[in-house]
């Protein structure tokens, strides 16, 4: 039986006067009802193009999409635009980063949630409000009917954030994509949109993909986790397994790249050196070669010269990594942890 | 683990780890000469430690930034201030590091830009080396500008798109006739290499460079007069998670060769944590907890600080199974126009009670170098049932004054630490 | 807001009399002798001073300024002298307040001469207006929804073209071929309403309208696209889209509501600038609007219509703005409630 949602080969290239941007190249990754996947990476890496494209967000005017998006057993990329318009807000909805410029200033709350349910039911608009009131309720707004009729500048990025949500759940959707939802927030109100998040998915029984670069928010909330670079999936895997026992040289680079809240403060901070590189004229062979420290561990030139194929890892099945080193799981266990988790390595 | 000398608790890539070189960046198509591409070395970093004998170079004493709020009548008058920053106290120790957390407008950017004197402050004094800068005028400010510098967030809007990195890092040095025209550039270089760049790279423009690299101009641009005090104004908050860690460890290579001491403005308590020995938590414009980074972050005594850190979710401890409970703070962050009576926080602490609105807590000395301004402060889950600071602030526990008791202790708002403090056990003054 | 509005109107005022002082102080400045200008050519020396005299002209500046002043307030009368006055009152010209003049080069009181040029140059104004507003959004959203395609380029050519052109060209164009030589319309006269009705006065419109509007219209139609196509990359309007709205909705409630905020400045200034600005049009059809009073004030030194005319133009601009701030407010609720 196939999942949910799976997504096979995904490419979306956009044509431009410098040359073809490969913003995603090739991303496969599957998603049940009621689980979570979490895609990170840098910015630029290619999550909001890919999430776009579920949502048919593209122009065909400006990106050429392929692949095979199957949503609940129909292929998404095979509708006219018509019946995929029809699908959007209500089968896949989407919440976005910075709540402010993503809800319209002219307009108000009530207004602009409202209409995501006239799209997809022909109701009046004194029952879109009603409905408006009552998902605000149910996303923790106080007063919603009172609030209901703000401009999004009257409220609070945290309930702004809120908004989106309900925005995006009013029709019962069962794919909910979130971009980013807690990077414009502070902490206390990240933790309680994440929480608010999670109650609504244990309700709805939505598939949920929050694509975020913070892996703390991946630590608390995904099921699955996919490891982007430069467009390409490099290691996909169950979150658990993924942050215990990476197998790529770019997520041990996000692991040792950020500090914590508690643990050992002897542990290092390792950067990965140099930029996320130009998806115009992509580095040959691995993405990830002009950063890799761990490229003269690989016999020959086949990092430069040879794109590693998604396969299985050393340890499990369903870890798959993209890269060279045959024997990763020793490395991490003996060079990285060592630096970043003394603490843990004394307790393994 | 000889983690407190400061010297070795860092070091340059070992040689085992090879180092991308330019070679292989010419190999990889990259155009040699694409400021972009070029990669610098790294190093890599534990916590920095802090010197708790250090001189203090900053004091901060009592420091108030009112904003007038205008009303929108015919004739505009001042009905009320925003209280961005009201009456706050601490110590940058020379070539240590402070830091500065909160939620966003708490008023962390504002005290940075009042040490800088971008900002007349409303009352309070700041001392820096010696000297209370707090009512300088602005010609006065002039040589003060060398030695406080301050970094910005915004990478993409701090640096002029016109200019040139070279005139950009080079304005400091003839704005002040530090150097005559001729060293100029020479200097420049320098500065390129010491924050990562290619020094060949003077003549290009700031669209040129990534978002990392632009943070380390804006850096070399601050470093150009050789400043005593940085004020690093969330300065990493608008990077990349892999280049944040780049930026961070430029900084702490630069405090450990040039002494330059830092108030590290940030809202990642993470971050704020690998960078500060000593950190302050503020709450509305005022400091509610500041201790050094062991306590704050171990035993933190605030019902605000426990739920700030409990919010943040915890990589290590999420990969190995505990997914932690959070304190849920309700609601949002109360207006610094009208802020609540007694303690700010009450609208959203969980364990205020009658007290709390009628008393302001003082912010009060509970250990050797912990400060905490709660009437119930304990460690979490260990809050005391009765306020500790009724005794001392002659109240009864509901917070009406009690005429028979007399305030005990002076709790003044005095920068740094005493060496008595007062036990919350115990309920005395103790002391080391 | 009422409050906004009055305070506006407030510093509106207090710019007017700095305006009007400002235009005394210039005029006077000038190596030009105003009085010779009024005498006329073959005046002695000596009529020339008594001219200067009965104009008031040997004053102080400010005295005169001042004068003036009162005058918008209260009225005044030219020459103002009790003793001609007494003795023959049928020479002294009543002008009463808000009296902004009175022009001896063509002796009339300035508020006649523009109470009479007025209405046509409204007309002419809000008939380029409407022409230029409609087509120059219209072609804007047009390009910017197709753009990239034939459609785009050929109206973003098309409205270069028509912004190369001089307007004395165009004028020229219409009126001499469309007009004249291929009688596709009749040759415009202007004809205000009350004479020959909405029909009439349309006609005597239409013209000289388009020849102005067609040079507007080129501006308009590249910042309707500029700001169409910037609208529908902004963040709400990939919102709108991800709730499933069919793409026109998107482009009316969404992306153009929007986009056209910034136009309204523009339409303002613009269009109270068009007031006495159309001084080619006006000339190329012979029509005897503000813009050509200025340009015949300017040439025979005729100062008291200069000055009102400079304040009638800087009340319009004035009033135009604070009428596109409310409009703003109306239309941008981040304006109206803070
Ligand atoms: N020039 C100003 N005029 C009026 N109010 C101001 C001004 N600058 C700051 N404020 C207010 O002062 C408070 C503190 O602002 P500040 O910029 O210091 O916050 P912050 O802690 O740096 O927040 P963030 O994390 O968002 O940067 C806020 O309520 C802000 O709106
Ligand atoms: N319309 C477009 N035309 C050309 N390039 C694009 C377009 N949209 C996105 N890109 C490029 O695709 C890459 C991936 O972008 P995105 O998915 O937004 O990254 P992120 O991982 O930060 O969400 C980036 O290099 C971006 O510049
Ligand atoms: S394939 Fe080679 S360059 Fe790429 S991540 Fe693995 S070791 Fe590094
Ligand atoms: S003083 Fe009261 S309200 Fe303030 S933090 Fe302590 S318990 Fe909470
Ligand atoms: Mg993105
Ligand atoms: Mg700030």
């Amino acid at each position: 039986m196939s999942s949910f949602l799976s997504v096979r080969d995904l490419k979306v290239h956009f044509p431009t006067v410098d040359g073809i941007v490969k913003a995603t190249d090739g991303l496969s990754f599957d998603l049940e009802r009621g689980k979570t996947l979490g895609i990170v990476g840098e910015s630029g890496s290619g999550k909001s193009v890919s999430s776009s494209a579920i949502l048919g967000l593209h122009r065909r005017t400006s990106a050429q999409v392929s692949g095979e998006i199957m949503l609940d057993g129909v292929d998404l990329l095979k509708l006219s635009d018509e019946d995929m318009r029809r699908r959007r807000g209500k089968d896949v909805a989407m919440i976005f980063q910075d709540p402010l410029s993503a809800m319209h200033p002219y307009y108000t709350v009530g207004n602009q949630i409202g209409e995501a349910y006239r799209v997809h039911h022909d109701v009046s608009k004194k029952v879109a409000r009603a409905r408006a009131i009552e998902m605000l309720d149910r996303v923790g707004i106080p007063q919603p009917d009172r609030r209901v009729d703000d401009y999004p500048h009257q409220f609070s990025g945290g309930m702004r954030q809120r908004a989106m949500i309900a925005m995006g759940l009013i029709n019962n959707p069962s794919l909910l994509i979130a971009d980013e939802p807690t990077t414009a927030l502070d902490v206390t109100v990240q933790a309680q949109i994440l929480d608010l998040l999670q109650d609504l998915q244990r309700d709805f029984d939505a598939a949920v993909i929050i694509i975020t670069h913070d892996l703390g928010v991946v630590a608390e909330m995904t099921d699955d986790v996919l490891v982007m670079y430069a467009g390409r999936a490099v290691e996909y895997g169950s979150c658990k397994e993924i942050l215990t026992h990476p197998e790529m040289p770019y997520t041990w680079g996000l692991i040792s790249s950020i500090p914590d809240v508690s643990g050992d403060t002897s542990a290092q901070l390792i950067p990965i050196p140099g930029n996320p590189p130009s998806l115009l004229n992509p580095p040959s062979g691995c993405a990830f070669h002009p950063r890799c420290t761990h490229r003269d561990k690989v016999p020959g030139d086949l990092c430069t010269t040879v794109l590693p194929e998604l396969l299985p890892g050393t340890r499990t099945e369903g870890h798959l990594k993209r890269c060279h080193l045959t024997n990763p799981d020793v490395v991490y266990e003996r060079e990285i942890l060592p630096e970043i988790a003394p603490d843990l390595v004394e307790e393994r | 683990m000889s983690s407190h000398d400061p010297k070795t608790s860092h070091e340059q890539v070992p040689a085992g780890m090879a180092m991308p070189n330019e070679d292989v960046l010419s190999g990889a198509e990259n155009a040699p000469d694409d400021a972009a591409s070029y990669i610098a070395p790294v190093s890599r970093h534990a916590a920095t430690m802090g010197d708790p004998n250090a001189k203090a170079i900053l004091e901060v004493k009592d420091l108030k930034m009112y904003f007038p709020v205008k009303s929108s009548g015919i004739i505009r008058r001042t009905i009320g201030h925003v209280q961005a920053v009201d009456g706050v106290s601490f110590q940058v120790p020379a070539g240590g590091s402070l830091g500065l957390v909160g939620e966003s407008g708490c008023g962390k950017s504002t005290t940075g830009r009042l040490i800088t004197r971008l900002y007349e402050p409303t009352a309070g004094t700041i001392n820096f080396d010696g000297q209370d800068i707090s009512k300088t005028s602005a010609r006065g400010l002039k040589p003060l500008r060398r030695e406080i510098q301050m970094i910005f967030q915004d990478p993409y809007t701090s640096l002029n798109p016109r200019h040139s990195v070279g005139s950009i890092i080079g304005a400091p040095l003839e704005i002040h006739n530090i150097l005559p025209k001729k060293q100029i550039l020479p200097r420049v270089q320098e500065l390129l290499e010491i924050v990562g760049l290619n020094p060949e790279h003077y003549n290009r423009y700031p669209h040129e460079f990534s978002g990392g690299q632009r943070q380390r101009i804006g850096i070399a641009r601050a470093l150009t007069l050789q400043p005593k005090l940085l004020v690093a104004d969330e300065p990493v908050s608008a990077l990349d998670v892999s280049i944040q860690a780049q930026v961070i460890n430029l900084l702490q290579d630069l405090q450990d060769e040039f002494g330059i001491a830092f108030l590290f403005v940030a809202h990642d308590l993470a971050v704020v944590r690998h960078f500060c020995p000593e950190v302050a938590v503020m709450y509305l414009g005022k400091i509610v907890e500041i201790a050094d980074r062991e306590t704050l972050y171990n035993r933190p005594n605030h019902p605000y600080t426990q739920a700030l850190l409990s919010a943040v979710p915890d990589v290590k401890q999420a990969a190995i199974g505990g997914r932690r409970e959070r304190i849920r703070l309700e609601g949002d962050v109360p207006s610094p126009i009208n802020p609540p009576s007694g303690c700010r926080f009450r609208t959203r602490c969980p364990l205020a009670q009658e007290i709390c609105a009628r008393v302001e807590p003082p912010l009060l000395q509970i250990g050797k170098r912990h400060k905490v301004a709660c009437h119930f402060a304990g460690e979490l889950g260990k809050h005391p049932d009765k306020p500790v600071t009724a005794g001392l602030l002659g109240v009864d526990d509901s917070g009406t004054p009690d005429p028979g008791a007399s305030p005990s202790v002076d709790v003044g708002n005095e920068p740094g630490f005493a060496d008595t403090w007062f036990d919350l056990e115990r309920r005395t003054m103790a002391s080391a | 807001m009422f409050a906004y509005v009055i305070r506006r109107v407030f510093i509106g005022v207090i710019l007017l009399i700095v305006m009007s002082l400002v235009t005394f102080v210039l005029f006077f400045a000038s190596p030009v002798d105003p009085g010779r200008y009024a005498c006329g050519k073959n005046c002695s020396p000596a009529q020339i001073e008594q001219t200067n005299k009965a104009l008031g002209y040997d004053k102080p500046v400010i005295e005169q300024w001042t004068d003036f002043l009162k005058g918008v307030v209260v009225g005044r009368e030219y020459p103002d002298d009790p003793a001609l006055r007494a003795a023959a009152p049928q020479l002294v010209v009543e002008c009463p307040a808000p009296c902004l003049g009175y022009s001896v080069v063509n002796s009339v009181t300035v508020n006649e001469e523009l109470k009479e040029r007025f209405p046509l140059s409204l007309s002419l104004a809000l008939a380029a207006l409407l022409m230029w507003v409609t087509g120059g959004v219209l072609f804007g959203v047009i390009a910017a929804v197709r753009k990239g395609t034939i459609v785009d380029r050929g109206i973003v050519a098309l409205s270069l073209i028509f912004y190369a052109f001089p307007a004395f060209f165009i004028g020229l164009f219409l009126l001499k071929f469309v007009a004249i030589k291929w009688e596709i319309v009749p040759v415009p006269v202007y004809t205000p309403i009350a004479e020959g009705g909405l029909g009439l006065w349309l006609q005597g419109l239409f013209l000289p309208g388009l020849t102005l509007a067609l040079l507007y219209m080129a501006g308009y139609v590249r910042m309707t696209r500029a700001f169409v196509l910037e609208s529908m990359s902004e963040d709400y309007v990939r919102t709108a889209r991800a709730k499933g709205l069919k793409s026109r909705k998107v482009l009316t409630k969404h992306s153009m509501r929007a986009a056209l905020t910034p136009l309204v400045t523009m339409i303002g200034l613009d269009f109270a600038g068009l007031m006495g600005g159309a001084i080619i049009t006006e000339t190329v059809f012979n029509y005897n609007g503000l813009g050509k009073l200025a340009v015949d004030a300017t040439v025979t030194y005729d100062l008291p219509t200069i000055i009102g005319l400079v304040l009638l133009l800087g009340t319009f601009v004035i009033v135009a703005n604070i009428i596109v701030d409310v409009l703003y407010a109306v239309i941008d609720p981040r304006v109206r409630v803070g």
